[in-house]
């Protein structure tokens, strides 16, 4: 509600204008801005710019902001994002050929960057910075200056409470005042009044709260312009050494220098995947773990390690991720004359959750065949970890209870030197001939473990050694998480702070009636209606009474005083809150 | 290698813990009907009773208003008692008493109202002892799919409404709404939602998911009661404004809206409820971007669940922020409430359901 010290606004309640009757005793409990209700801008182009700037940092206006940024951020949870998943993006493209070149337009594949969706968020920090520097300016004054005097009529406050004492007046504010003080009120005399007020830390809260959250956005901002995100699979005893030509893919933002990569290198161990092994989730995994041995710098020492799914490896800033994995059968190809052209573990790219794997052999060079011909070698591997009867075409479960490599050899030339870059997962047959088998049809054939394919007419022979896995590692570097981090939590401590806390007064005024005797009246405000400002009021109230105990009226012979319990009780008023 | 020797490492579920929690969670709900007829018993009792408060104190004369009593006023009577506080509502709200309650001030609905929140206890701790031994079967947090998800969600809805009880804060006519939508809760969660008790994939292993999913639950369950009385405020506010304007509601409405507290009291409670739990969402949300940050390789990147999460907040930020802005408070700002929590449910059900992202393992 907006407590401004002037008059009453049209279309406020009289009610509300009856809090006007507080004048300055009201004022300045919060430091939330006033709202100009619809008053139009001054003349000339500074008079235009206050009333824009005004509207800007006004809470209507932050509040609509606040509702289009929760609006704004629905089409992205709803569309997908190039961001996240391209290859959804692309599908999308293809179903919906008349919409999509208008969510182009508008952005709406990547909502989170978009022109429109930055724009609500920056009109809400310049917003949120136009409101908090002047809320703080403010908030500084009223620290320096004392709490407001009493307000004429102590009754209209929400919380009041009186009684006739004997003691003098003097003696009932001195005593209030230390009271208040020692309850940590700030508390000064004013006049026949003490004024206190309280609860300070709610607005220091409130403060900084809004500022953490300008902490937060800047800190994510400087997250996603120096932020890098690389990928790579090591096969089991392989090793990494974190420079970008390492990387089989990269990305970084906008600012990113490639020699802000940590100097680290690392190799995988061993990989360790269980899977659920019965149940209806029959083969959901389990537990993925990578053991490393990694160091760090030109001569670091080596040092053990597992990456696990939830706890990335940190060095420095780079954090390493375990992603995914897969197996790496190992192939050992012979030539015509026997001698060993090639020897590797060639990493598969699972297919499904039973990681049923697809990938190619590739014999660039040294391979030649029965004739001492010069050619290369291209093998098409499928790859099954579980082979069942019945269930060719796929792995029936994920872990190797029962491996079997289908290859499908082809010699030729490879295709490399044309110039395009090539998967190495894919092969271009194009120059590739098949090999036939003795019956003439396509040599193609599944191995078990140790098994050896002999390719036709002395050509040579590509044996199936055994079954590595493979683990993919993200490494990225994100900076200033920390400081989002910080903001975050300050955040929630603001917040807290500001919700949990209450900003109010207590004013006790004491003076002689015209009988002599002297009338203590104690009123209490708070921000917002409270049950807290009466109970703490009717606390106060009890032990100022203790010192200053009420006086018999000379009406009415009362009964003793001493009979009643000082305890004060709350009566609510009608329409009040119980 | 092999992976036979690890892969029976993997903790097998107990049948027998499963089929317990079942049984449990089959029985808490029939003591929750049983619970819901005896509230019903209550407001039909209740309706017996004389209605017309709300109306009478609307339609009184404004002498009635401001402080009633105050020992001032009453001159020298009251100095010799000890100093009595007088509580003034806020300018510009109605005088209006807050309603008796479901039972109307009747003493059988009164009693019938207390057999239905000692069945409501009873089939509270039913459920919780349903939900621990599913718990237990499974090895983990009742909370890896959304079977598991629901049974929890509506123990802690529960648990929230007799703490509050317990606090003997001013709560008892929540009690048929709740339950109400507690039973559907259940309801939809054994039929639909079923799952059989397994374990949780390599994704969901992190103390960070007890914390961050823990909290998410309370969050909801807390902003479930603030729902709830936020619709209650809509209906009796505009109850109340018909009232005040000279109109004449149905006898319905009259009946049982006026057993409720009066709006501004339901308001001030929707707004305390919601506004306590908003630090704790907010601390949700970072404990999931920081579960995120370990189990994704970033704290943030706008997948549907995150996405909504954050709807949520900003929609209870607006909701809060309404309450400060001239203009917004009231009705606006209840309007907002009920958006936010809407926000709330769709993250909940809406998101698992219909939008695929890095969350949808939530077992549907
Ligand atoms: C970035 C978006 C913002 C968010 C998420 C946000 C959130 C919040 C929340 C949750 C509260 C409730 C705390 C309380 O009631 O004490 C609050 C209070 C407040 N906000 Fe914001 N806010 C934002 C931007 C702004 C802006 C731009 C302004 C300036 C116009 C502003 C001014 C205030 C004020 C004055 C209060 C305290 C109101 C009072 O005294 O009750 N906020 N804000």
């Amino acid at each position: 509600m907006s407590k401004s010290t002037v008059g009453p606004a049209p279309g406020e309640t009289p009610a509300a204008s009856d809090e006007q009757d507080l004048g300055a005793a009201g004022s300045q409990l919060s430091t939330a801005p006033v709202d100009t209700l619809a008053s139009g801008p001054a003349l000339g182009l500074i008079g235009w710019a206050r009333w824009f700037w005004r509207q800007l940092t006004s809470m209507r206006v932050a509040l609509l902001l606040l509702l289009l940024l929760a609006l704004g951020a629905i089409p992205g949870s709803l569309i997908p994002q190039s961001g996240t998943d391209e290859t959804k993006v692309a599908e999308f493209r293809q179903a919906h050929g008349t919409l999509a070149p208008i969510y182009d337009r508008l952005g709406l594949f990547h909502v989170y960057s978009s022109v429109w969706f930055s724009a609500i968020y920056i009109l809400l920090f310049v917003s949120l910075i136009g409101c908090i520097v002047p809320r703080t300016w403010q908030f500084v004054g009223q620290l320096r200056s004392r709490p407001p005097g009493a307000p004429k009529r102590l009754t209209r406050l929400p919380a009041y409470t009186t009684w006739r004492t004997d003691a003098e007046p003097e003696q009932v504010r001195a005593a209030a005042l230390t009271l208040l003080r020692k309850r940590r009120f700030r508390a000064h005399l004013a006049g026949d009044a003490v004024a206190g007020e309280k609860g300070y830390l709610r607005e220091v809260g409130n403060l900084s709260f809004h500022i953490a959250l300008i902490v937060m956005l800047v800190a994510f901002a400087c997250g996603q312009l120096y932020k890098s995100e690389g990928n790579k699979l090591v096969v089991e005893g392989d090793g990494f050494s974190n420079t970008l030509t390492q990387y089989n893919d990269f990305k970084s933002g906008n600012l990113f220098g490639t020699d802000d990569l940590n100097p680290f290198s690392f190799t995988l161990d061993k990989f360790t995947g269980t899977y659920e092994t019965s149940g209806p989730n029959t083969g959901t995994a389990r537990t993925f773990q990578s053991a490393i041995t990694y160091s760090v710098g030109a001569y670091g020492k080596d040092k053990k390690a597992v990456v696990k799914v939830n706890h990335p490896l940190e060095i420095d800033d780079s954090k390493i991720y375990l992603t995914a994995h897969g197996y790496a059968p190992l192939i050992t190809v012979r030539d015509g004359k026997g001698n060993v052209v090639y020897r590797d573990a060639v990493p598969l790219l699972p297919l499904d959750s039973n990681i049923t794997s697809s990938g190619v052999i590739k014999v660039f060079d040294g391979y030649r065949d029965a004739k001492g011909v010069g050619e290369q070698l291209g093998i098409s591997a499928f790859f099954l970890p579980t082979y069942t009867k019945g269930s060719e075409a796929a792995s029936t479960f994920p872990a190797l209870r029962n491996p079997v490599l289908n290859l499908t050899p082809y010699h030729g030339d490879l295709g490399v030197d044309s110039g395009i870059p090539q998967s190495v997962y894919q092969l271009d047959k194009s120059h590739m001939k098949e090999f036939k088998d003795s019956k003439g049809a396509q040599l193609r054939d599944n191995l078990e473990p140790g098994e050896t394919m002999t390719l036709p007419n002395g050509a040579g022979s590509v044996t199936y050694e055994g079954t590595k896995e493979w683990a993919n590692f993200q490494i990225t570097q994100q900076p200033a998480s920390g400081w989002a981090l910080g903001g975050a939590i300050t955040a929630i401590f603001g917040l807290a702070g500001s919700l949990f806390l209450q900003r109010r007064r207590v004013w006790v005024r004491a003076v002689k009636g015209d009988d002599g005797v002297t009338v203590v009246e104690m009123g209490g405000l708070g921000r917002s209606e409270s049950a807290k400002v009466p109970e703490e009021l009717g606390d106060l109230a009890g032990i100022l009474y203790d010192q200053a105990p009420s006086t018999p009226d000379p009406d009415t012979p009362g009964p003793s005083a001493s009979s009643a319990s000082p305890e004060p009780e709350v009566v609510p008023a009608e329409g009040a809150e119980k | 290698m092999t992976l036979a020797a690890t892969t029976e490492l993997a903790a097998a579920t107990n049948e027998n813990l499963a089929s317990i929690s079942n049984t449990l969670i089959y029985s808490a709900m029939a003591v929750y009907t049983l619970a819901f007829f005896a509230y019903i018993a209550e407001w039909l009792l209740g309706s017996r009773s004389k209605v017309g408060r709300t109306a009478a104190a609307l339609t009184a004369t404004t002498a009635a208003k401001g402080p009633a009593v105050t020992a001032g006023k009453k001159g020298g009577t009251a100095v010799l008692e000890r100093p009595q506080v007088v509580v003034r509502s806020a300018a510009g709200a109605r005088d209006v008493p807050d309603g008796p309650g479901a039972h109307g001030g009747d003493e059988q609905g009164d009693m019938y109202g207390r057999i239905a929140i000692s069945l409501t206890v009873l089939a509270f701790l039913v459920e919780l002892g349903g939900v621990i031994a599913r718990a237990a079967s499974v090895e983990r947090a009742p909370w890896g799919n959304m079977y598991e998800f629901n049974l929890t969600f509506s123990t802690v809805a529960v648990g929230v409404y007799l703490g509050l009880l317990a606090l003997r804060k001013n709560v008892r006519w929540l009690g048929l709404f709740l339950i109400t939508s507690v039973l559907l809760d259940l309801g939809l969660a054994v039929t639909v939602l079923y799952t059989a008790s397994d374990q949780l994939v390599p994704a969901l292993h992190s103390y960070w998911l007890y914390i961050h999913v823990s909290t998410a639950i309370f969050c909801g369950a807390v902003f479930y009661v603030g729902a709830v009385a936020t619709i209650l405020y809509l209906f009796k506010d505009a109850y109340e404004n018909k009232l005040a304007t000279g109109g004449k509601p149905g006898k319905f409405a009259n009946s049982v809206l006026d057993r409720l507290p009066a709006s501004a009291s339901l308001d001030k409670f929707a707004y305390r409820v919601n506004a306590a739990v908003f630090p704790l969402w907010t601390f949700t949300i970072i404990a999931g971007a920081i579960w995120a940050g370990d189990a994704w390789g970033r704290y943030w990147g706008w997948d549907p669940k995150e996405t909504w999460s954050f709807i949520t907040w900003v929609a209870y930020a607006c909701y809060l922020h309404a309450r400060a802005t001239a203009g917004w408070k009231g009705r606006k700002a209840a309007y907002l409430a009920m958006i936010a929590f809407g926000c709330w449910l769709f993250n909940y059900y809406g998101v698992n359901i219909f939008v695929s992202g890095k969350h949808s393992y939530a077992g549907v």
